[in-house]
């Protein structure tokens, strides 16, 4: 169907470069982030003893938020320009499952979280299904 | 885990956690389609692109996700919560197909269900890693 608002083809290593833009600017801006509010400490203890002038100061106030929040934008940005170019079904699982997957290994290698058999397993199912997505 | 009986209300909030973020992708992927072929020269027209009416519309259907998610956060489970988020993979290929009428193949329906699975399957395992340090402290603050 021609439609006027139809997604003109991308080859696949355009298409991958895009995606993988969303996926790692995703990844580092939710990773900062999380430092970020890590770093902080408890947003409800600050409230208590500074109120809610003193907790918005403490989040304000860290570079690490922001430069999360620069990421996350990038991220946006990523993603209209990948929707400008490619179909909406392959975009928007693909980024946000691999994100997932990402997300993971970079609470494995920076938050120190626990990444156990199950997530892994998930992990793999993504994978596949990304492949399936894409071919 | 067993979860109390929601009231309407939260039903409700999880009703727009499932289908504000892929009708807020739909939205974006309306927006940007309709605009001309965007090349990384003119990032420039990037911005411009968020105060047109799709992409607006879209940004805050992606603003209400968040309230949304968040709010249902505060009283369910992450791992409660998380499953009615990968149902948006299925929700936004049927946007995709029925309303921004692309072409979805057995292939790509496959992919989409494996990866519903993929996330469905962490929402079932633990939700929190509990650090040693953090649980040493829990206990002793337990023991007094």
């Amino acid at each position: 169907m021609n439609l006027p608002y139809s997604a003109p083809s991308s080859g696949f290593w355009a298409a991958t470069a895009m995606i993988a833009a969303i996926v790692l600017a995703s990844t580092a801006g939710e990773v900062l982030t999380a430092a970020a509010m890590k770093s902080i400490g408890d947003l409800d203890e600050i409230r208590a003893h500074s109120g809610m002038k003193g907790a918005i100061r403490a989040v304000v106030t860290c570079p690490l938020f922001f430069a999360g929040v620069g990421f996350l934008a990038l991220a946006f940005f990523s993603l209209l320009f990948a929707l400008n170019h490619l179909n909406l079904s392959l975009v928007a699982p693909a980024s946000a499952s691999l994100t997932l997957v990402t997300n993971a290994i970079a609470g494995k290698l920076f938050l120190k979280e626990n990444v156990d058999r199950r997530r892994w397993t998930a992990a793999v199912l993504v994978c596949i299904g990304v492949y399936f997505l894409a071919h | 885990m067993a979860h109390p009986k929601l009231s309407l209300w939260q039903y409700a909030v999880l009703g727009l956690v499932s289908i504000s973020a892929p009708l807020g992708d739909s939205c974006l992927s309306r927006g940007m389609t309709g605009l001309p072929g965007i090349t990384l020269a003119h990032p420039g027209t990037l911005v411009a692109a968020v105060f047109t009416p799709w992409i607006a519309v879209g940004i805050a259907l992606l603003i209400g996700f968040f309230a949304s998610y968040l709010t249902a956060l505060s009283w369910a489970d992450l791992t409660f919560v998380l499953p009615a988020t990968a149902s948006g993979n299925v929700i936004v290929a049927l946007f995709a197909h029925f309303w921004l009428h692309e072409a979805i193949s057995l292939q790509r329906w496959a992919g989409i269900v494996l990866i519903t699975v993929g996330v469905g399957f962490v929402a079932n395992g633990p939700s929190l890693t509990e650090h040693p340090a953090l649980a040493a402290t829990r206990e002793e603050e337990q023991a007094q």
